[in-house]
Order: structure tokens, then sequence, then C-alpha cells
């Protein structure tokens, strides 16, 4: 325990001495990349700090760049990182689930490769799974990868690559084997985006504009030291990065919601209510229907924000959890329902698309409330996490 | 927060299903049910159980308990809800062990807790009086005459009343009904002469009374806790019973999906197995979702009272609204998917569908418990 206690204070001072000023203000998050972005100065110097220390990714092992801490100490670490407000200093597709699938699945080579260069946000990966014919039924996708010399030659086009345009690189399903029966031929290749059999094209959502893209693979090459997991043995890989990204998905349907700290600040919820509806004459929110509604949700999102907590101290560090889906299928569904009591409240100052007459929160939560709609599609969709619990945590049979 | 069981309530629990499935299965409860027991339930059950030391749980270590706290005794009503069993533990153990320890003074607390730790006084507490749970709406009177009171006025939805040695009833000693002010408590020997208490037969077949309080007069040395200011102590007890009821639903709910659960894997029809059925498998991964997220704010509810949490109030709350709605759909979703044979006497489904709708009235059903916790919230 005072192992622990000392490492909180080693922590908070090194914090203190390394975290830049406009870091300890909310904002956006860099994604690094061969071409990083940053949105201020502290950004770099924050990015640079944290990722020496490996601390972009901490309790990964230090020999492949990570911070190497325990479970604990990690816990620790992201306690005073929130007590200063500290932002995240990196994020990506990289640290949520290639990352984590290459720990697991990688030769020790392709490990030493590609970790340390996530860790320090020098590469910006994107991720190629569906395809137009091969949405929840991922495993029928057809993009090939045809063996040549020392590459591979890949045909094919992915779709929902987000940031397809601005990533470095895609970690992809490609078929290099027989079609039927399917999952076999899969194979988890890696490929490098800046070369001319590669193109991408934008998607727009009904929220207006996305990250999301389409991504053509034309005559495109890939070594084959970059093939992770075995030939054909790709669906394997595949599975345990979904749970990763539901993981992922279902922690974001918390970002605005509520949480299982028990913070008695008024929820965002309730407050916008109280603004757009008023309140009666014993301080409740006028509209006693909209009122329930308001507190089920609250209530919801603790008991998930404890729920989540609860898994986390039950399964071992850097696992994912059985209960994935679960979370995935619940986050993304509690968010969607967030948005649309929030819509109630509003009234038709939530329904505005641009211009007058609207202030930018209003239209950002209009946009918001539409892009909630892909949630609980992308990462598979609800109905596909339903058969994942009845089918792995249920056994209920085929 | 601590959010797992520690080992030693983890062993604690297991006994707890070690020692109800060999001692009270859900055919004891059948049994009790079945007979012309008029206890409603086994007083040797009741013996063995304090013999167990449950009965102390809560109890300091002062008066012979053993101050185990709420995540012990929650694992435990977790096991009896599984079980259906029929004891005092809840109405004696939680209720009368609460009320008296927090309310009772030195004298009162070593009359009364060492005889409810040895299992050799139960007792009831006397709150409610309307259809629904409503801890101010109080109009049972006590009035002061000389040395004694004089307490007049009906109680109902009293568990385990008529069995009760002791019943500690909330009576109004001044201002008018719905006043947090001017409640008190007192204990009132349930041999009272005055006092007429009447068993009511209730859909779960377990044991509520309504009592009657005619001129019953109590010695000042009965007034348990502070004159006219025993609401917050209410309140306070309220909180661990609302966990406990919630720890028991939560059983209750495991054992109905657990049972609907293996039904479904093992019921044909159309010559497949009915889990096979994707209009069934997307309903039982629900309940299983909405069963972790109970089971979350269950225990997350204990361990605040353990840890004396300034959110006690609000957690407790949330415990119940969880508890109720899960074993709501539960136990409805547990009924129509055994079919024919879910509405048979037969089948313990239907005996898990009619308990939990007397638990979900017990101490505020979940509409209570979101308004409680949106005011508490300031909102």
């Amino acid at each position: 325990m005072s192992d622990l206690n000392a490492f909180r204070e080693e922590t908070r001072d090194w914090l203190e001495d390394n975290c830049p000023p406009e870091m300890r203000k909310p904002g956006d998050v860099c994604w690094g990349g061969r071409n990083p972005q940053f949105s201020h100065p502290d950004q770099e110097i924050w990015l640079n700090k944290m990722g020496e220390k490996g601390w972009t990714c901490p309790t990964w092992p230090s020999k492949y760049g990570g911070g190497g801490l325990t479970k604990e100490e990690g816990k620790i670490l992201q306690e005073e990182m929130a007590a200063i407000g500290a932002r995240m200093p990196l994020g990506s597709f990289g640290i949520w689930m290639l990352g984590p699938a290459l720990l697991e699945f990688a030769t020790e080579d392709q490990k030493k490769e590609h970790l340390p260069e996530i860790v320090k946000g020098k590469i910006w990966w994107c991720q190629g799974y569906s395809e137009p014919g091969s949405g929840s039924d991922l495993a029928s996708l057809s993009t090939k990868a045809i063996e040549n010399g020392d590459n591979y030659i890949i045909n094919g086009q992915k779709i929902w690559t987000s940031y397809a345009d601005r990533a470095d690189k895609i970690f992809c399903l490609v078929r290099t084997g027989p079609q039927e029966p399917k999952h076999d031929g899969i194979s988890f290749l890696l490929i490098d985006m800046d070369q001319p059999g590669v193109t991408t094209r934008p998607i727009t959502l009904i929220s207006g504009k996305s990250p999301f893209c389409e991504t053509f693979f034309d005559e495109a090459k890939a070594p084959k030291k970059d093939l992770v997991g075995g030939l054909n043995k790709g669906w394997t890989v595949a599975k345990r990065l979904l749970e990763h990204e539901r993981t992922m998905i279902s922690n974001m349907g918390l970002a605005g919601g509520g949480d299982g700290s028990g913070s008695k600040k008024m929820s965002g919820l309730a407050k916008v209510s109280k603004k757009y509806v008023g309140e009666d004459k014993n301080k409740k929110i006028a509209n006693s229907g909209l009122r329930a509604k308001v507190a089920k949700h609250e209530m919801n999102s603790r008991a998930f924000g404890l729920t989540l907590q609860r898994i986390g101290e039950e399964t071992k560090v850097g696992a994912p959890s059985p209960a994935a889906a679960m979370s995935k299928y619940y986050g993304t569904e509690h968010n969607k329902l967030r948005y649309e009591i929030m819509l109630e409240a509003m009234g038709s100052k939530a329904l505005g698309w641009e211009g007058e007459g609207f202030t930018p929160e209003e239209l950002a939560i209009t946009r918001d409330w539409l892009r909630t709609k892909a949630n609980s599609i992308e990462g598979g969709t609800s109905e596909v996490q339903l058969n994942v619990i009845s089918k792995r945590v249920l056994g209920l049979p085929d | 927060m601590a959010l797992i069981l520690n080992e030693e309530q983890q062993s604690l629990k297991d006994i707890a299903q070690d020692f109800l499935d060999k001692n009270a299965p859900i055919s004891h409860f059948r049994e009790i049910r079945d007979s012309d027991n008029k206890t409603g339930y086994s007083k040797e059950l009741w013996k063995k159980i304090a013999d167990l030391g449950w009965a102390g749980i809560l109890v300091s270590e002062d008066y012979g308990g053993f101050n185990f706290g709420m995540m012990g005794m929650g694992g435990i009503l977790e096991e009896t809800g599984k079980n259906l069993t029929p004891s005092p533990l809840f109405s004696t153990a939680v209720l009368g062990a609460s009320l008296l320890s927090m309310a009772g003074n030195e004298t009162q607390k070593n009359k009364y807790l060492p005889a409810l730790v040895s299992g050799d006084l139960t007792t009831a507490f006397a709150l409610e009086e309307g259809n629904h749970h409503a801890p101010t709406k109080i109009s049972t009177t006590s009035n002061k005459k000389g040395n004694d009171f004089v307490i007049d006025g009906k109680k109902n939805f009293v568990i385990d009343g008529h069995s009760a040695d002791l019943i500690i009833v909330a009576a109004r000693t001044s201002g008018n009904q719905d006043d947090t002010d001017g409640i008190s408590l007192f204990c009132v020997d349930s041999e009272n002469k005055n006092l007429k208490i009447v068993k009511q037969s209730m859909v779960d077949s377990r044991n509520v009374s309504e009592i009657h309080f005619d001129k019953v007069v109590v010695s000042e040395e009965d007034l348990l806790g502070d004159l006219n200011n025993a609401y917050p102590v209410i309140q306070n007890v309220l909180d661990i019973a609302t966990v406990a009821i919630s720890a028991e639903m939560l059983g209750n709910a495991s054992k109905a999906f657990e049972i609907t659960l293996n039904y479904l894997k093992e019921r044909k029809q159309f010559g497949v197995l009915i889990g096979s059925f994707q209009a069934l498998k997307h309903r039982a991964a629900e309940m299983y979702s909405e069963l972790e997220l109970t089971k979350s704010t269950v225990i997350s509810a204990m361990n605040a009272i353990d840890e004396q949490s300034n959110d006690i109030a609000r957690l407790s709350s949330l415990s119940k609204f969880k508890a109720c709605e899960t074993s709501h759909l539960v136990s409805n979703e547990s009924v129509q998917m055994h079919g024919g044979v879910g509405v048979t006497d037969e089948y313990d489904v239907g005996l898990f569908l009619k308990r939990s709708r007397v638990a979900e009235q017990i101490f505020g059903n979940a509409e209570y418990h979101v308004d409680r916790y949106a005011n508490l919230s300031e909102y």
C-alpha cells in the first residue's frame, strides 16, 4: 500500500511539473500521425512528455515503449490526471484497438516495430473491417489479398473506415483463403495508406459531416511480414479486436452522461431541462413527465457507470471483459436515449440545422443527436451484441 | 469504493447458499405455505439461522452481535431471495436491529439486542398507514398521560407483525400528517391486550399484518429515541432496509432468470430448442444486462452503508429503483417464456412473480424512488 502511496506522490509531482497549463483545460485530443496537427503548442509538448514516459499507454510493457504500470498504478495515474483536469495526451485506434490485439497475437518483431510508434503517436491507424456487402455478416467479406513474392496484392473495397482520409496505415481484414467456410479464409493485414493503390472518399452522414470514409484498394501492396496472427487465422484476431472496440464505444456512452462517482453536481440533462422547460415553485423541473424521464436516465447512467467500474475490478489488466458486448449494447442505447430526452427538453431549439435563431451549442446538440444513431450500428449493431451475449455469456443454442 | 465482496463476505454468502439449499430450498417455502403453520415461518429454521449468527450481523459486539456490516447481510438476503426463504430475518435482523441500535438508549439496547441476536426476540416495524409507502403520512397518535403514553390508530403492511414479540411503532406526538417533525417511536409488547393484530393473507404467502392500536398504554421508558424527532432515524433505517430488500429482490430475479434460462435450453418446439429463437434470445440478453446493472447498484449501496458515505440516500433509492424494474421485468418474462407451465402452481416461476410484486411495494416502489432521487439531486 505504501508503495502505491509513494507512486501517487511521484505521479502528482511529475504531472505538476510536466503538464502544460493549456492541457489542464477541456478541449480537443490530439490524434498524432505522420503529419500531426496541434491546436495549441502545449498539445505537442504534452504528447512528447507523456509519450517518452510511455504514459499514453500506461499499462503496456515498457519494452514496447509503454508505461509498464500495474493496473492499480494505471488507475492512480488516471485519478491524478483527472484531479488536475489534465487532457488525454493522445487518442487513437492504435491505443484502443490495434495495440491490445498486437500485444496478444503479434510476433516479437511486429510488436517492436508497431507498438512504440503507437505509444508516441507517430502513426495514425484506421480500421478496415466492414465492406458494402458485409456489414453485420462481417465474415462474408471479399477484399482479396494474393501472394506475390514478398508482398500481398490487395483488391477490394472497405466502408465505414473512420478517418481513412487522414490515417497513415490501416489494419485490415482480407480474404487470403477460400470464401467458404467463410471464417477460415480471413487474414489480418497491416497496410500503408500512402501508396497509389489506396484511395479514400468521405461519407456524409445524416448529421452532416462525419469521419467515415470508403476506402478502395486497387492493386495495393503490403509486405508479407505485416500479416498478424498467421495466414487464414485473422478471424480470431478480428473478434478479439472487436471486443476492445466495444469496450471503447461503450465507454464513450458515458462521456456526456452521469458516472458512478456519485458527484452531487446537477447533471447535464437536468440542467438543460430546467433551462428550456423551467422550474416549478419547489425548484423542480416544471414538466413532471420529463422530470421522471430525466431522473430515470440519470439513475441508469449511474448504474451503468458503477457496472463498468465493477467489471473493471473483476477483470485483469488489458484483458477484454466477457461483459464487453453488454457494455456496448447498453452504453450506446443509453446514449441514444439521452439525446432523445435532450430533444424533448429543448423543443424546437434542438431542431435547427444551421444559421440564425440557434446558439452554436443548440446546433451542436442537433447534430450530435443524429450522430448517436450510428452508435448502435458501428462496431456491431445492438442486435449483433444481443446475439453475442446470448451465445457467449448465456450459452443459448444456435 | 469496493464493488466486489471481500473474501470473508464471499465466504459468508457461500455458507448461506449452502445452508439454505440444504435447510430451506423452495420446497420448504411450499411446505410452510400449504401447512396450517400460524407463524408463517419455521421456528426451528429461525433457531438454526440465529445459531449461525445472522440475526446479529448488524448488531455491535457490545450487545452480543458481530458488526459484520451490510455487505455481509446483503449477501445472505440475496440467497434468501433465491430460495424464497420465509423467516423474520428482514423484520428482526435488519429493521429491529437497526431501529434499536440507532434510536435506543443503553437500557433499551441491553434489554432487547442480546435477545434479538440469540433469536429469542423477534420484532416488527409498524410504520405504514396508507396504500403506498409514505413515511411522513402518520396519523396514529401517541398522547402523554402522566408518565405514560396512550397510542391510538391503525397501521398496515406491517411485515411479520402477527408473529413478532416486540412491535416498534411510529406515532405522531405533535404536528400534522405529512410533517416530518412530531414523529416518535415506541416499543410495544405484542402481548398488550389493547392491540389487535390481524394477519393478512398476501399473494406471496408471506407475513404482513394490520395492527389496530386502541388506547394502548406504554410507559415513558418505552419511548425509543428522541420525542418528536424520530424522522431522521427512520430515514436512516429505511435506507438500510431499502438496500436489504433490494438485495433480496436481486436474488429473486437472478434465480427466476436462471430457472428460465435452463428452460430455454431444454424445452423443444417445432423440433428445436426454444432457446435458439432470436425473439427469446434478445429478451434474455436484455434481462442479463439489467441484472448486471442491478447487481452493481445493490453492492455499491451496501458498500456506502458500511463506509458511511454521504450519498447513502441516493444510492439506496438507486438500488431499489433498479431492483424493482429488473425484478418486474424478469418475473414477467420468466412466466411468459415458460408458456403454459409458467402459469401453473406446480412450476416455481410463478412464486417468484408473486414475491416480486410484494417486495416492490415494501418501502417504496420504483416511481417513489425515482421521485426521491430527483428530489435529493435538486431537480
